[in-house]
């Protein structure tokens, strides 16, 4: 008989793809630029300002290494949803007004909400959406690309990893075929930077798309890394003051960039040990899980993926009553930003789940700071919920 | 080092700073439904109303934004979509930028919108919006916002007010003024940095800037900025008005004046802790620095895309055109003391004698 664990003294959080804790070094190296250097890194004129300065400099530097990029192809953003937002709209309009006749921007049916959004914003103005659909592994098919590019297209953009199946697309085949069909490739790679090599020097993405509080930073901070040999050109969502080499007006806030700079440099150093660590919690908890819920089935690809997610659907209960169960546990049924909505997950469809199926599927993240206490609670309580909810159906 | 500088940024006051260490602590996405993200949107939504109420708003008619240009740009944006869009002369890059098509409309010698020009643009020609700051970042000077609105009304124009550098510091209520969206900014009344708001005549629907989540009712798309958010709240509840400072500010203006200083835009009703001062025949980049080395910050103009320290674009348009390379901008934060403004008046003093000589 399955009985529920005692409730933990603190939420156990199992939503890393939501969000992420902030590391405590991170923060450490945040707090002096909140108090005693609070100067405007755009007064360059005085002393104040010129230390904000050199520390923004400093962390722009270390997202750049990150990822194999000079630190002057980083664009300092609010978040990854603007940096999606500026390189799928700055890249079609900047074209646009060079006169591209090039019309057609290329994605995927898992996308992130804001990359579908910004895409589908463009046909507005005249640009072709064209959305491609992903295989039962959650992954894009390079031939189905391919496809696509026969007719001659602008922009492809296609995510590193996906934010609810974990899955991680074959990125240095699909910048290969964009780029010999004369395209520029945006990479979504929010849930990618920081947990998986992405190098710029091997890699032929054009314009890649970062988060800070997805990676153990703040949130309120991102990036845009923009190509610069081969150039890549873009047209700023808005203007104002010129900052960032007039692509992103608007004072930079040194406390959050300092934020993701420190976490880019822990994650140079950590990605590795991380990946390892999260793989055995991983294999702990669907270890545990299998054995007391026969018949759960792990979604999408089972090796191409990140070892911090795991998308689970469950026999006999619905993804709400398990959760409604488990107010001790933070888990989700998809998407951070539309997990208030009741609508079946649109990237889980995508995948050939039925919607009865979708609504019996959970998102479990597993990130830096999760313990195996916290794992063995999660299975444990989750198995108890379900022979509960099981039961009472 | 003494900071004279707080139109470029204000200190981060304490009690934003207790909100942003305590919002840190928070795990959750304030989007998510579980435990940890119920407690981040209950942060969020204080914070809305607390920022929203301090201003004279709703909470549902406030717009979370990463700053002050974005919250000015997502206005601009979708309410000049198929308007003419009507700028002032004065107003920050932000604002001037934003519609590259704007007519601009233009000021009096201290720095106020022209209203017979700005009536007269309205009558001749289809619906507009008229985009203009309640205080100017460079000179203080406070814009006739009940006339403008007045103006707006009559002629069924859209008004936008760029409110960064008046909130926190002077009497401001987006209900009493009657402006269809007001822009604020956190770092500029002792928040942190990374967050702004839109505020939004009642019901007024936007078109989002940021596509995307459907955070901020559709509005603005992206992951909140929760820990700045909260400061912000917190400096918005903390900042009251900056009256108190004019008797400083009043002290710093006597003295540069008795050291050969003109006062720039002296005859507008201005910000209490903001004076733009100007040395005739000495250049404001060589001030700063002199300024700089004594331990004093201050600035030649908007701190923007700087290290340009460029001839100041807001004193020409006052017709000033002769002023406008040789004036430094002197605004004091919330923390300032007596003690900062008496070594001020000496450094000054001291910079204006050394160099007004050489310039001689």
């Amino acid at each position: 008989m399955l009985t529920m664990p005692p409730r933990p003294n603190r939420p156990v959080y199992l939503d890393n793809q939501a969000t992420t804790p902030l590391d405590p070094r991170v923060w450490q190296a945040m707090v002096p630029f909140f108090t005693e250097h609070f100067g405007n890194p755009h007064s360059a004129e005085h002393a104040m300002g010129r230390f904000a300065e050199d520390a923004v400099e400093q962390a722009r530097a270390h997202v750049a290494a990150l990822i194999g990029a000079e630190a002057r192809e980083i664009v300092l953003t609010s978040g990854a949803t603007e940096a999606n937002n500026l390189a799928i709209k700055g890249a079609a309009r900047f074209a646009a007004a060079q006169g591209s006749p090039r019309r057609r921007i290329v994605t995927v049916a898992t996308e992130h909400k804001c990359v579908l959004e910004a895409v589908a914003d463009l046909a507005a103005e005249g640009f072709e959406p064209v959305v491609l659909p992903v295989g039962p592994d959650g992954l894009l098919d390079p031939a189905v690309l391919e496809q696509a590019l026969e007719t001659p297209t602008l922009l492809v953009s296609v995510m590193a990893v996906n934010n609810e199946i974990g899955v991680i697309h074959d990125l240095a085949a699909i910048g290969r075929l964009t780029r010999a069909h004369g395209a520029l490739f945006h990479c979504d790679a929010a849930q990618g930077v920081g947990k998986i090599s992405l190098n710029m020097s091997e890699l032929q993405i054009d314009l890649m798309s970062i988060s800070g509080h997805k990676l153990y930073g703040p949130k309120g901070v991102g990036a845009l890394y923009v190509r610069r040999r081969p150039r890549a050109r873009i047209a700023p969502l808005f203007s104002g003051g010129g900052q960032e080499r007039g692509l992103r007006s608007g004072t930079l806030a040194p406390p959050l960039v300092v934020g993701l700079g420190e976490a880019c440099r822990i994650a140079a150093a950590e990605m590795a040990l991380d990946a390892g660590r999260i793989a055995g919690q991983r294999d702990r908890f669907l270890d545990a899980l299998n054995r007391d819920v026969p018949g759960i089935v792990v979604n999408a690809d089972r090796v191409r993926r990140i070892p911090g997610n795991l998308n689970i659907t469950f026999p006999a209960a619905s993804a709400a009553a398990l959760m409604a169960e488990l107010p001790e546990l933070c888990v989700s049924t998809g998407s951070a930003c539309s997990s208030a909505e009741v609508e079946p997950s649109y990237v889980l469809r995508a995948i050939g789940l039925s919607d009865s199926a979708a609504a019996r599927t959970l998102r479990v993240g597993l990130g830096r700071f999760t313990s195996p206490a916290d794992v063995d609670y999660a299975a444990t309580a989750l198995a108890a919920a379900h022979a509960v909810v099981a039961a009472r159906a | 080092m003494i900071y004279l500088d707080a139109n470029a940024t204000e200190p981060l006051r304490p009690e934003a700073r207790e909100a942003v260490v305590a919002a840190l602590d928070l795990v959750g996405n304030p989007s998510s439904v579980h435990a940890a993200g119920r407690a981040a949107r209950r942060v969020l939504e204080d914070s809305r109303e607390a920022v929203a109420r301090r201003f004279g708003a709703a909470p549902a008619d406030l717009v979370f934004t990463g700053g002050g240009t974005e919250a000015n740009a997502l206005a601009i944006h979708a309410l000049g979509r198929g308007r003419r869009v009507l700028v002032g002369a004065t107003e920050h890059d932000a604002v001037l930028r934003a519609d590259p098509a704007a007519a601009v409309v233009p000021v009096d010698g201290d720095g106020l919108l022209a209203l017979d020009t700005l009536a007269a643009m309205l009558a001749d020609g289809p619906p507009a919006l008229v985009c203009v700051m309640a205080a100017n970042n460079e000179t203080g000077a406070i814009q006739p916002l009940p006339a403008i609105a007045e103006l707006c009304r009559r002629y069924g124009a859209l008004l936008h007010v760029d409110a960064v550098q008046a909130a926190g510091r002077i009497a401001l209520d987006a209900g009493v003024l009657g402006a269809d969206t007001l822009a604020l900014s956190s770092h500029k009344l002792g928040g942190p940095k990374g967050a702004g708001a839109l505020l939004l005549r009642p019901g007024l629907h936007l078109s989002p800037l940021i596509a995307g989540g459907g955070q901020e009712r559709g509005r603005r798309g992206g992951t909140e900025p929760l820990p700045a958010i909260a400061g912000f709240a917190a400096a918005a509840r903390a900042a009251g008005e900056a009256t108190h400072l004019a008797s400083l500010r009043d002290a710093a203006e006597r003295a540069a004046v008795a050291a050969g200083a003109v006062v720039i835009g002296a005859g507008a009703p201005r910000l209490p802790q903001t004076t733009c001062l100007a040395l005739p025949g000495v250049r404001a980049d060589t001030q700063v620095i002199a300024l700089d080395l004594a331990g004093i910050a201050v600035s030649a103009g908007a701190a923007c895309s700087s290290g340009k320290v460029a001839r100041s674009r807001v004193i020409e348009a006052m017709g000033l055109g002769d002023l406008a390379g040789c004036a430094i901008r002197v605004s004091l934060p919330w923390s300032v003391t007596g003690a900062d403004i008496a070594a001020f008046a000496d450094a000054y003093a001291a910079m204006a004698a050394r160099l007004l000589r050489r310039a001689a």
